[in-house]
């Protein structure tokens, strides 16, 4: 009823998965709007595949909705499935059919049929490069051919949203930079979740990001409002020539420095990180260093990594 | 409608895929084959009883070969969850698998018309019991496939999920025989007695089917299809 005006793709709300006593998912509240890529981050054991169990309908929540383009998981799972392209975790698969075989069995069961299906799969074949694997049987495909043929799966009913559950395994740099291009086209005008724990991934390609850690939200956000807010965004590495404590004592009289470590002395050139607590704090320590007549070799501010903030996230 | 066809066309294709499949037709043939005519001539009498008769005993060990890998390989290579993604209802699912292993069974079963007619070249069967006797050992093996089925649902071990099919439909079939029924309590036997999946096929051996037979076994069918989708959806319990 709400499906009709409603701009989001998926609407999670209070979720809650218990495994008897493991509470594998706790509380989660998220949107997807329509046409967003969005990354689903956690570590091993985070709780990431359960909550894609429960959107695709293969387990109901303990508590809390989930609704799909305004269709609710538990009343109304046919017309939810109808709308996924899954590629769940580890990719399974029908070893002994063959490529083309499993393709027309998976599209029938989506009710595409005769000569549309044929196109289907003549689209699905170029788009994710399975030309010359019609015939092979899938049990004898490398891992790269493998996830093609599981993306291929997914993308079959071009459906509005796409879940893929860690889709860059096993594929080499080349690979995944063609899947990366596919799954940001597919972007434009579908909603994609992509799941993972590989950060620079996500951060590539995905719009907004989420984190989540023993079941929980810990953070959420574009990539950008995700990096600035690790404390080593403010960090500067200094490479200076002169005496250590010398260079030391007047780093930290800079207003705003807070700290400055030491990391490594060669002959006369020290190496020194500068932690600040404001931003933009490069020009002052170029003044610093020349007003009073040192020489500097390096200055560079230390952008933090997504990895950054998923490990200090994750670990508390 | 379509989806169970769709389930059917591939798991029925599947079966044949792997040589396993003519392995097995052979092996059944031979032996149901070797077992009737060892005395056949012995007898000397013109018609399937003794073959018939066997069924009920092959079967147990032949039909949860073939139910073994249905649902404990889906679950070994986690294809479960990606076919329980797709727009199909568990019961799609489950009855799609059945139609195929039955139509699997089906061909083995009459691959053996070999039999009837070597028994025409060498005397005048009557065609009424033989025909009777096959109607009745689909139907029967329809009851052991669903069985083999269902528990094949709750392991992901072919080898276990074999071995469970043939303790199971033993305890179905045990349960009937006067064997059992000697020395169990007289108010139950009647019940130990219609449950028995053995006891509906004597009458059928002799060639007379009775209505009451064929609804046993497709109630039978049934119950365990309907208990398919239920440890299915068990997934859904926790």
């Amino acid at each position: 009823m709400s499906s009709t005006n409603n701009h989001f793709m998926l609407e999670v709300k209070n979720l809650n998965k218990k495994f008897g006593e493991v509470h594998a998912v706790r509380n989660l509240n998220f949107q997807i709007k329509k046409g967003e890529i969005f990354g689903f981050l956690g570590p091993n054991g985070a709780g990431k595949s359960t909550t894609m169990r429960m959107i695709t309908c293969y387990i109901p929540p303990s508590s809390g909705s989930i609704q799909v383009d305004g269709h609710d998981t538990l009343t109304e799972g046919l017309s939810v499935r109808k709308k996924i392209g899954y590629l769940p975790e580890n990719n399974p698969l029908y070893n002994d059919m063959k490529v083309q075989e499993y393709l027309s069995f998976v599209g029938e069961i989506r009710g595409i049929k005769g000569s549309s299906l044929k196109k289907r799969i003549d689209e699905l074949f170029a788009i994710c490069g399975l030309n010359k694997m019609a015939q092979r049987q899938i049990g004898k495909l490398s891992k790269g051919y493998r996830q093609r043929v599981g993306l291929a799966q997914a993308m079959m009913h071009n459906p509005d949203l796409l879940i893929l559950d860690e889709p860059m395994s096993g594929l080499d740099p080349n690979q995944i930079i063609e899947i990366r291009h596919l799954i940001k086209s597919l972007g434009q005008e579908k909603t994609v979740i992509y799941c993972s724990h590989i950060l620079s991934e996500v951060s590539a390609t995905c719009n907004r990001i989420l984190i989540i850690n023993e079941g929980q939200i810990v953070a959420t956000g574009t990539p950008d409002e995700l990096t600035s807010r690790s404390s080593k965004g403010n960090r500067y590495l200094t490479r200076i020539k002169g005496d250590r404590a010398d260079i030391e004592g007047k780093l930290s009289s800079i207003p705003g420095v807070s700290g400055v470590q030491v990391v490594n002395v060669a002959s006369e050139w020290v190496t020194a990180e500068v932690i600040a607590t404001q931003d933009d704090i490069g020009e002052a320590i170029f003044r610093c260093v020349v007003d009073n007549g040192l020489s500097l070799a390096e200055l560079k501010r230390e952008s933090a990594s997504l990895e950054d903030v998923f490990t200090q996230l994750t670990r508390g | 409608m379509s989806s169970i066809l769709t389930i059917f066309k591939k798991e029925f294709k599947s079966f044949f895929i792997s040589p396993i499949a003519y392995v097995f037709i052979t092996v059944y043939l031979v032996i149901t084959g070797f077992l009737f005519f060892q005395s056949f001539f012995l007898i000397n009498q013109a018609d399937m009883r003794g073959y018939f008769s066997l069924l009920p005993w092959v079967f147990l060990f032949f039909v949860p070969a073939i139910t073994m890998r249905s649902w404990a390989e889906e679950k070994k290579v986690k294809t479960l969850e990606l076919l329980l993604s797709w727009p199909v209802s568990d019961f799609q699912v489950v009855f799609g698998k059945f139609l195929a292993a039955f139509g699997f069974l089906s061909i083995a079963i009459l691959l053996s018309v070999t039999i009837p007619i070597t028994i025409s070249i060498l005397g005048s069967p009557d065609p009424g019991p033989i025909i009777g006797g096959y109607m009745g050992a689909l139907l029967m093996g329809a009851a052991y496939l669903s069985i083999g089925l269902w528990v094949s649902s709750y392991t992901e071990n072919q080898i276990v999920a074999f071995i469970l099919g043939v303790v199971v439909t033993f305890v179905f079939f045990f349960i009937g025989s006067p064997f059992v029924t000697m020395v169990a309590p007289s108010w139950l036997v009647p019940i130990m007695n219609y449950i028995g999946l053995g006891n509906h096929f004597e009458s059928i051996e002799r060639g007379v089917i009775d209505s009451r037979d064929i609804l046993y076994y497709l109630s039978i069918t049934g119950f365990f299809l309907f208990l398919n989708v239920q440890s299915l959806g068990s997934r859904k319990w926790e």
